[in-house]
């Protein structure tokens, strides 16, 4: 990765809505060498999608979250991978981390109701065969999301002015 | 009751500071947005927070010593000469202090008397000159200007000393402007210090903020100007630790004696959990190769970019800043006073700036714009100090 496209990359994960033109300023670099990098961060997957956080408690939308421990067995020859990716594939399941300790795949899944996500786990993930146990967490509060606090600001916290 | 015979005449005629005038107008408005502020907006870095709460579980609620704890001026020592090339003994040339203010306070204390002029490049800090009338000297400003980038020349240094000359005060990274000095400029100053002799009080609080390639050079790093210099430094700007109030001030042994003497009278030592905060920033920064402070500096650059593009964008003139966290463009050219253009824009578009006025007479005519604040919140400003200038 350039110099460039780690700075464009820096200044768009705090932000990745701000105009190319601003980005420009920001690094002094030419509004076409920024376009590349992003482009080049595009391309090579770097940047994988443009969404927001969102939290979701201030919507009127019934969501249920868990995040669900699993044991596995790895299989010959693909490791955790094979599982990983029929895990994966579910729509209910967010995100999946191979971990190291006392469990393998960390599964963060979530469903409109409690009764779907119970029978999410219980007929979907435990049934299948390379599975061995699982042990389910559910999320009862969002304090910090990928650097974000949900908590109401407390403001700046220094003067309007100072010297 | 009329206190007026009480009070010391001549420190009672000092007027308060231009900026309490209007943090007093500001603090009323509700959505300003601030570019008025003087201090980061990042918070101090969690490890050196996590220091200051592990000294006081472990009790560490005493006194330190006067000149602050040794283990902390050894590594002042260290950080000083690793980051600016400077050498100074931490038994007897460092003195740790509440803040640089306090720094700047005893240092002027130590070396004025009735009658010493202290010379002061103008625009800049606003502390300076009533601290040089507090110690019962007389400040005299050196105007510097736009043409010069608001550098201090060797001619008008040369132009201000008089046979009462006692100190130069040298404020670079500078307050309000973001002016630098850069080590051509220092030679030439160096110069007119060596041949009238006089004392120079280098604040470089900035001295870990400054841009475009330009490494921050220390005047005592001159050459043969060690025993002019009482470098003066704090962790307010570099470590985001403004609240903790600690800083330092660095010389020549015989003057720390005495800075020392004001200071224990007066003061007895810097908060000490300020110093166990400021120990882990220094010894963390040296390991680590002072990441926190490459990760702010690197994030006020991208902000220091987008303010200059701004401004000039405006058609406003603004020279580019390469030190601190301050704009200074020039609103001469809207025909309003700098405190006009700061009442009405804070009035008309909720947007706080600091007149220049308020650091210098020679201030007029611009505006202060700190960048610490968040890329956002920046951009909001400009669109609506655009808009204000627009609609005039």
């Amino acid at each position: 990765m350039t110099a460039l496209e780690s700075q464009v990359l820096e200044i768009m994960r705090e932000d990745c809505r701000l105009p190319i033109e601003k980005i420009a300023v920001m690094t002094g670099a030419s509004l076409v060498d920024v376009a590349a990098a992003v482009r080049t961060l595009e391309e090579n997957k770097v940047i994988l999608r443009y969404a927001p956080i969102v939290n979701w408690d201030k919507t009127d939308r019934e969501r249920v979250e868990a995040m669900i421990e699993v044991r596995v067995t790895p299989q010959h020859e693909m490791g955790f991978d094979a599982v990983a990716r029929r895990i994966y594939a579910f729509d209910e399941v967010r995100s999946v981390y191979l971990m190291s300790g006392s469990y393998d795949l960390l599964v963060l899944v979530q469903a409109r109701t409690l009764k779907e996500l119970a029978f999410f786990v219980s007929e979907k993930l435990s049934t299948l065969d390379t599975v061995t146990g699982t042990s389910t967490s559910f999320v009862l509060k969002r304090y910090k999301e990928d650097g974000v606090v949900f908590e109401e600001d407390h403001g700046d916290g220094r003067l309007v002015i100072t010297p | 009751m009329n206190y007026d015979r009480y009070l010391n005449a001549a420190i009672a005629a000092v007027p308060p500071s231009g900026i309490r005038r209007f943090f007093d107008m500001a603090s009323t408005m509700k959505g300003t947005i601030s570019l008025g502020v003087g201090e980061p907006d990042f918070i101090t870095p969690y490890h050196i927070r996590n220091a200051a709460i592990n000294s006081l579980l472990a009790g560490e609620t005493q006194y330190t010593a006067n000149r602050g704890m040794l283990e902390l001026r050894e590594e002042i020592a260290r950080y000083m000469q690793d980051r600016f090339g400077l050498s100074y003994d931490p038994k007897t040339d460092i003195v740790v202090t509440v803040g640089a203010s306090e720094a700047i306070d005893t240092a002027l204390r130590a070396i004025t008397g009735p009658g010493d002029e202290v010379l002061v490049p103008e625009p800049s800090y606003v502390s300076y000159s009533p601290s040089v009338i507090f110690a019962g000297g007389t400040p005299v400003p050196i105007v510097t200007t736009r043409e010069t980038e608001f550098r201090l020349t060797p001619e008008a240094l040369r132009a201000a000393i008089t046979p009462r000359t006692k100190a130069l005060i040298l404020p670079y990274p500078n307050n309000p402007t973001g002016a630098i000095m850069e080590r051509e400029d220092l030679e030439k100053i160096a110069e007119v210090v060596r041949e009238k002799e006089i004392l120079v009080l280098s604040d470089e609080i900035y001295g870990e903020l400054t841009y475009g390639g330009r490494k921050h050079v220390s005047f005592g790093t001159m050459p043969g100007m060690a025993p002019y210099t009482i470098t003066l430094n704090c962790f307010s700007k570099s470590f985001a630790m403004t609240g903790w109030r600690v800083g330092f001030a660095c010389g020549p042994a015989p003057l720390m004696e005495v800075i020392n003497k004001i200071h224990q009278y007066a003061i007895l030592c810097a908060p000490r959990q300020g110093q166990a905060a400021a120990l882990e920033a220094l010894r963390a920064g040296r390991e680590n190769g002072y990441e926190d402070v490459t990760k702010m500096r690197e994030a006020y650059d991208r902000r220091r970019r987008l303010m200059l593009a701004g401004f000039r964008d405006m058609g406003l003139d603004c020279f580019e800043p390469l030190g601190a966290f301050y704009v200074f463009p020039s609103i001469q050219k809207t025909g309003l006073s700098s405190e006009e253009f700061c009442q009405r824009l804070l009035r008309e578009k909720q947007v706080a700036c600091v007149p220049g006025n308020a650091f210098a007479p020679c201030g007029e005519g611009h505006i202060r714009c700190s960048y610490a604040t968040g890329v956002d919140k920046l951009n909001t400003a400009l669109e609506r100090i655009a808009a204000f200038i627009q609609s005039l």
